[in-house]
């Protein structure tokens, strides 16, 4: 017999959505996004020029006009003005980015493993909760004068400060995909001859993979945070520590290219994240 | 489809089994079941009855509180690829491609990969699935995913074959097909197989034996073997009236409550 006797029952079947309604679909979304960053930066350049008194007692009088941070941004990235931060981008942002990754990854390096261990086996997860709850709810903030005075400034105490903070999401993400496996792809890895270790690899892992990623963003959104606070002493290059020089020196419109910059940073480093997933994934239904 | 070689196959010997659980009335007890190398056994039964207990303990997935269960001479002790359990609820891995998840057994055998491949295709094929061999199980229908299920469990070649309710969410159509496709299987591999089912008509229509099972918490008796059946028709067809007198015995002890104790 041939397989296209088989009687082939409605395989998941999938309503195409027409290419052009699809394109006037993105259109809108992206005609209605404009609006309100538009008006955003004309009620900062309106401000700025009346020196309006906002609540909180924000004076806009000593804000940049939009156009000098554009005219910033251009200098820190390509020395349109010879100061003090031009072309400046190139050494901050590489250093800033490696700081990030190199926390990011020792803390994901770290917090899968044991995440898998303390969501399938209870001994391990007695073991290690109460430190983990003891140690969560600190402030990376709270962690500065104290890593100051043992590790001291400089690339290390930046890239223990981002480990400790991206560690929890990470840490907590795996947990909570770990103990959601469903007991049938257990039982079904066990009947088809896997051993204990072999469960974790392959069955806990991959069915947490979901609740893992979802961490592993949240880890390194929090990673760029942290690294504003981590740089804000000692360290010489890099995006935070290149705001904190423009404030000493008040040039207000680079310290917003700065946090233009690490907005940006971030934003792209997590779709670079989402890539890399999708990279090795393809299209294996392993995040959704 | 292509025909299967024989495989491995066991037989199957339940003496005095008994399960508690904790807190709550035995479940089960004193349940003896002698099954022969390659016979093919149903399990029918109200609801409570046991009898997907007893396939779990079969399968190693639960321990017995007393009694033996042995499967070719050894006693079970947990779950192994000895023994190819079939879900009703399929238990694929969805990140697996179909041809992935069948060859997700043989590749813990360690087998050489050209090995694992050949006997991949073998089971695709035999169950008609060789187009959709690149195909994730979200992506195939309910009756699809069970024929995945069986290769799986079939390209692991086990001596005993569990299969736990496997056609019952399936559409009628679906699931006459699957039936006269495991039929099939057996004929050719001779497998031991226990087959746990609600309907009468699946177990006459498949089984050489028929065990009916009576009782359960809810009767405040322990769920045991009422009798077992034997299904001497050679033709099967669902129709014939010797095929409904054999359904009609069977449907009566089914429903025949057990006194309670």
């Amino acid at each position: 017999m041939t397989t296209s006797t088989v009687p082939v029952e409605a395989a998941a079947p999938t309503v195409p959505v027409p290419p052009a309604r699809r394109r006037r679909g993105r259109l809108r979304t992206v005609l209605l996004g404009l609006p309100v960053p538009l008006l955003f930066l004309l009620l900062w350049h309106v401000g700025r020029e009346n020196a309006w008194e906002l609540p909180f007692g924000i004076r806009m009088g000593f804000l940049p006009y939009p156009a000098d941070v554009a005219r910033g941004l251009a200098n820190y990235a390509f020395g349109t003005r010879d100061d003090a931060f031009s072309n400046l981008l190139w050494e901050d942002l590489p250093a800033s980015a490696l700081r990030v990754l190199s926390g990011f990854a020792l803390a994901t390096l770290v917090a899968v493993p044991l995440g898998v261990l303390m969501g399938r086996f209870s001994t391990a997860h007695a073991l290690f909760d109460p430190m983990i709850n003891l140690f969560r709810p600190i402030p990376a903030t709270a962690w500065v004068p104290l890593v100051a005075l043992l590790i001291g400034y400089g690339d290390q105490a930046s890239i223990f400060l981002i480990t400790l903070s991206a560690f929890f999401p990470v840490v907590l993400g795996t947990i909570s995909g770990a103990r959601q496996v469903p007991e049938r792809l257990l039982e079904a890895a066990r009947m088809l001859g896997t051993s204990g270790v072999g469960t974790l690899l392959r069955v806990v892992l991959p069915a947490a993979a979901p609740a893992i990623v979802n961490g592993m963003r949240v880890g390194l959104g929090l990673s760029w945070v942290i690294l504003v606070l981590s740089e804000t002493t000692g360290v010489p290059t890099g995006l935070g520590s290149t705001i904190f020089l423009a404030r000493d020196v008040v040039q207000t419109d680079q310290i917003v290219v700065g946090m233009i910059c690490i907005a940006v940073a971030g934003f792209l480093s997590d779709r670079l994240l989402m890539l890399l997933f999708r990279v090795l994934f393809r299209d294996r239904p392993l995040i959704k | 489809m292509e025909h299967l070689a024989a495989g491995r196959t066991a037989d199957v010997r339940i003496a005095g089994l008994t399960k508690n659980y904790a807190g709550a009335v035995t479940a089960m007890a004193d349940v003896d079941l002698t099954i022969p190398s390659g016979e093919f056994v149903a399990v029918v039964g109200a609801s409570g009855c046991g009898k997907s207990t007893l396939l779990r303990i079969l399968a190693g997935f639960e321990q017995p509180s007393a009694g033996v269960v042995e499967v070719g001479g050894t006693p079970v002790t947990g779950p192994g690829p000895d023994r190819g359990v079939v879900f009703q609820d399929y238990g694929l891995f969805p990140w697996l491609s179909v041809r992935e998840n069948v060859g997700y057994g043989p590749a813990r055998k360690k087998l050489p990969k050209a090995e694992v491949a050949a006997i991949t295709d073998r089971f695709i094929a035999a169950v008609g699935l060789t187009r959709f061999a690149g195909k994730y199980p979200a992506q195939l229908s309910g009756g699809m995913q069970q024929r995945v299920a069986i290769a799986r469990v079939l390209a692991n070649d086990p001596s005993l074959l569990l299969m736990d309710e496997p056609f019952g969410a399936l559409d009628a159509l679906t699931r006459s097909d699957l039936q006269a496709e495991l039929k099939r299987i057996h004929v050719d591999t001779r497998t031991t197989v226990v087959f746990v089912t609600h309907s009468i008509e699946e177990a006459v229509f498949l089984a050489d034996r028929v065990v009916v099972m009576t009782g359960g918490a809810a009767h405040g008796v322990p769920g045991h073997i009422s009798r077992i059946v034997p299904v001497e028709l050679a033709d099967r067809d669902v129709t014939s009236p010797p095929f409904n007198e054999v359904k009609r015995e069977i449907a009566e002890l089914v429903h025949t409550v057990p006194e309670p104790v």
